[in-house]
């Protein structure tokens, strides 16, 4: 199953490459992986995409708590939760393709925030599902290229994710 | 007080109360060794080679329970000390390595002797620092003693660039009594519910057993282990790790389990019912194949760290928390329990238990004309009145040193499980006797692992340190032989060496006593001649019966019940009892 761990570090120096280290050595699969600082100067916040059984996330879970630098996790599986990831594509719009291309955007609640005589860039936000869809509605040819952040999560009403 | 970096390291270890660091100098720690050589408070241990730093400072850590303390160079002092740290992370021994590291100004540009020792060890150590300011040396060793010695203990780097301890820069020096880290909090006692639900299933089991592994040692858990098992009655198993921490001369104690276990503790492991197990960690060498391993059985599992837990088989009741409190618990629990345990079961599982005994799985050909390796470890038994500590290295004379020397303390039995590490013995040996002048130190090893880090010897005679090698010399790496000769149709493939040296003549060369022995007529009062000599180091060179095995073996992909003996008894059969 896929799971998305959250996960509150001390902002070390090194402290990424422990979970990534981590993973390569128990041969954990990562599907995506983001860090970025918190409120919090001295703790950096990762959101980690992986898959596995239950008794390997369980493992996961265990391991990661292990490392010295890790000071608090969450598996947003286990609580409502709500995530999201940023994609940004860029595609080729033929001149007759650009009304419809718009209105897949629109439905789909992305943004063109770049236009060329030949191009678009799209911005949308959603869960990594949502934009798996819009990927598969465009046209493959017409993609010049992807960007996806990784998703990120957070868990719904007052409680949160802090020391 | 005002020091420099170099002081402050120094003087940190002595406010940590360290009595020894084993080391071996270079360019990255020079400040270091000048701090070193202007205070003896802190005793330094010039070693051979850095392997043999960190396995002396591993023995001293396992004989004592205190943290072992190394100090090498960066680059190539730096990666000769890595099998030694992964040695001491395999069986969760505590030790804090300083390595040198060069300049910060030209970390990151292939200056001379840099090597990324903090990326390089970070897969095997528990924890590891690179130290960016002098002022923060204090503060970082606390923390890697407090990380080292507490939870599961293992070792912990602390890399540092040489600016850092540089001799002009002096700051305010305090060494902090205590570190908290709010990420990490070792576990301390365990779930009330879950000790409540252990205490059910021991009082209802009908063929119990307890399986204890090295966290009992590690622990310091053996007196609270041996009062739980002597209240319950039932029979104790032990993993090489564990041996010693309950007494193996007491009548409740079955062996070894695992692949080189008695056929007495694989069988009641794999017909039992109910397994506690304390400080153990499941490993390969002790479930065999796991969709195999104890069928009937429900497992209680104590363990301080959660990720041991349910990580190769699942278990039904975890505890998590320190072995001598947890044990603790499930002792008062048990005695104030309304009902009590079942006599008639025990009886019948007892007798069962016997029977399996009796095939005296671990008899060997007393008759043999050849030194019978096995033999020699009775001898050493004998001769050191089971009070001595042994190390060992690895191959089949650890399993025979394991299976023929029935420890009665814990912190006795020294050598590496986890890892296997060969090289380990010699190096450990002298960091024993180190920590204990006036005990008998001996190391027992095998012609191919003792080559691994002879050069210790030389260490041996500058710090006096009277140990006795035993090297079972069977001209073959053993081991790798006996799996050669099962399992590859006897092709003994580079397990044999042409040219082993003369023994004698090399301990002589080093400034010790080398004796032959070739009969077995002749070994105990070797033996005896070798303990008699005080204040010398002995290398006793044992040739050995060459073709012997060990047994019993449970052989990849097989389960406890099936067991290769040495004198085969017909097919074990599943369900004996039903
Ligand atoms: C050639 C060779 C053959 C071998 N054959 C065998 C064999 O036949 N049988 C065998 O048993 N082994 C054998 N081994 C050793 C084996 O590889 C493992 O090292 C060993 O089985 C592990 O022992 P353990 O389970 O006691 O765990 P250890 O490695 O000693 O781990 C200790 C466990 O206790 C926990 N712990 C630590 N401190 C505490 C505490 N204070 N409180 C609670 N828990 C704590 C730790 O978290 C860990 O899970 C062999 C090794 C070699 C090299
Ligand atoms: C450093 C290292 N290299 C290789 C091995 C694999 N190995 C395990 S036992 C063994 C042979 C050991 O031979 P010896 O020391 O003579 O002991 P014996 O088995 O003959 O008693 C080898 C090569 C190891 N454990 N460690
Ligand atoms: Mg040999």
């Amino acid at each position: 199953m896929r799971h998305i761990i959250a996960i509150l570090m001390e902002n070390e120096a090194g402290a990424l490459s422990r979970v990534a280290g981590l993973f390569s050595a128990r041969g954990y699969n990562i599907e995506s992986l983001t860090v970025a600082p918190t409120e919090d100067a001295s703790l950096s916040r990762m959101t980690l995409v992986t898959r596995g059984s239950e008794d390997v996330i369980e493992q996961i879970i265990k391991q990661l708590n292990k490392l010295i630098d890790v000071v608090k996790l969450i598996d947003l599986e286990e609580v409502v939760h709500i995530e999201r990831e940023l994609m940004l594509v860029k595609i080729k719009t033929a001149d007759k393709m650009r009304d419809e291309l718009r209105s897949v955007v629109d439905i789909f609640r992305g943004k063109i925030i770049d236009v060329t005589p030949a191009s678009y860039v799209i911005e949308m936000t959603g869960t990594s599902d949502k934009l798996d869809a819009f990927i598969a509605t465009v046209d493959k040819n017409s993609i010049i290229e992807v960007v996806r952040s990784g998703a990120t999560g957070i868990s719904r009403g007052e409680k949160g994710l802090h020391l | 007080m005002e020091l420099n970096g170099a002081q402050i390291v120094i003087q940190s270890l002595k406010d940590e109360g360290v009595e020894y660091i084993f080391g071996y100098p270079g360019g990255a720690v020079l400040h270091l060794y000048d701090a070193i050589f202007q205070q003896d408070d802190v005793k330094h241990i010039l070693v051979r080679h850095e392997q043999g730093a960190t396995h002396a400072a591993d023995g001293y850590a396992r004989s004592t329970g205190k943290p072992g303390v190394v100090l090498v160079t960066s680059g190539p002092g730096a990666t000769n000390a890595v099998t030694g740290i992964a040695t001491a992370y395999m069986d969760s021994i505590p030790m804090v390595v300083i390595s040198g590291q060069v300049p910060s100004s030209v970390i990151g540009s292939d200056a001379f002797q840099e090597v990324d020792m903090v990326g390089i060890t970070r897969p095997c150590v528990k924890h590891n620092f690179l130290v960016s300011d002098v002022t923060k040396i204090a503060e970082t060793i606390k923390k890697a003693f407090y990380v080292a010695t507490t939870g599961r203990p293992g070792p912990v780097v602390i890399d540092i660039p040489k600016d850092i301890t540089a001799p002009d820069v002096k700051v305010p020096y305090h060494y902090p009594k205590k570190v908290e880290m709010r990420s990490y909090q070792p576990a301390t006692t365990g779930n009330k519910a879950q000790i409540k639900k252990a205490i059910e299933l021991l009082l209802t089991a009908q063929r119990p057993v307890i399986y204890s592994g090295g966290g009992v040692v590690l622990g310091n858990g053996s007196q609270e282990l041996i009062e739980l098992a002597h209240l319950l009655g039932y029979p104790v198993t032990q993993t090489l790790m564990g041996l010693g921490a309950f007494p193996s001369t007491d009548k409740q104690f079955i062996g070894m389990l695992g692949m080189h276990g008695t056929y007495e503790a694989n069988m009641t492991m794999h017909e039992s019912d109910l397994i506690l197990a304390i400080g153990a960690r499941f490993d390969d060498r002790v479930t065999g194949k796991l969709d195999l391993f104890c069928p009937y059985a429900k497992i209680i599992h104590v363990d301080i760290d959660p990720a041991s837990i349910s990580k190769t088989v699942k278990v039904d009741v975890p505890i998590v928390g320190e072995v001598k409190l947890v044990i603790r618990q499930l002792f008062e629990g048990l005695k104030d329990a309304k009902y009590k345990i079942d006599k008639k079961a025990a009886e019948t599982w007892w007798q069962q238990i016997n029977q399996w005994r009796s095939i005296q799985c671990l008899e060997f050909d007393r008759q043999s004309i050849a030194i019978k390796p096995q033999y020699v470890i009775e001898q050493l038994y004998q001769v050191t009145r089971g009070d001595a500590f042994v190390t060992s290295d690895v191959g089949q004379h650890q399993m025979w040193a394991a299976q023929y020397y029935p420890f009665d303390k814990p912190r006795r039995w020294i050598n590496s499980g986890g890892l296997g590490t060969m090289g380990f013995g010699l190096p450990a040996a002298i960091g024993v006797k180190l920590a204990h002048p006036n005990a008998d130190v001996a190391c027992v090893t095998g012609d191919a692992s003792i080559q691994m880090c002879i050069q210790e010897l030389s260490t041996a005679l500058q710090y006096k340190t009277p140990i006795k090698i035993i090297n079972l010399n069977n001209s073959y790496m053993g081991m790798v032989r006996q799996w050669q000769e099962f399992s590859y149709e006897s092709r003994y493939s580079h397990s044999y060496m042409e040219t082993i040296p003369d023994f004698v003549k090399l301990a002589e060369a080093y400034g010790h006593v080398g004796i032959r022995i070739d009969k077995p007529e002749d070994v105990r009062a070797a033996l005896e001649q070798a303990f008699a000599m005080k204040d010398r180091t002995v290398f006793l060179d044992i040739l050995t019966d060459r073709t012997e095995n060990v047994y019993p073996m449970i052989e990849t992909g097989k389960s406890h019940h099936d067991m290769k003996l040495r004198v085969a008894i017909g097919t074990t059969t599943d369900r004996e009892l039903s």
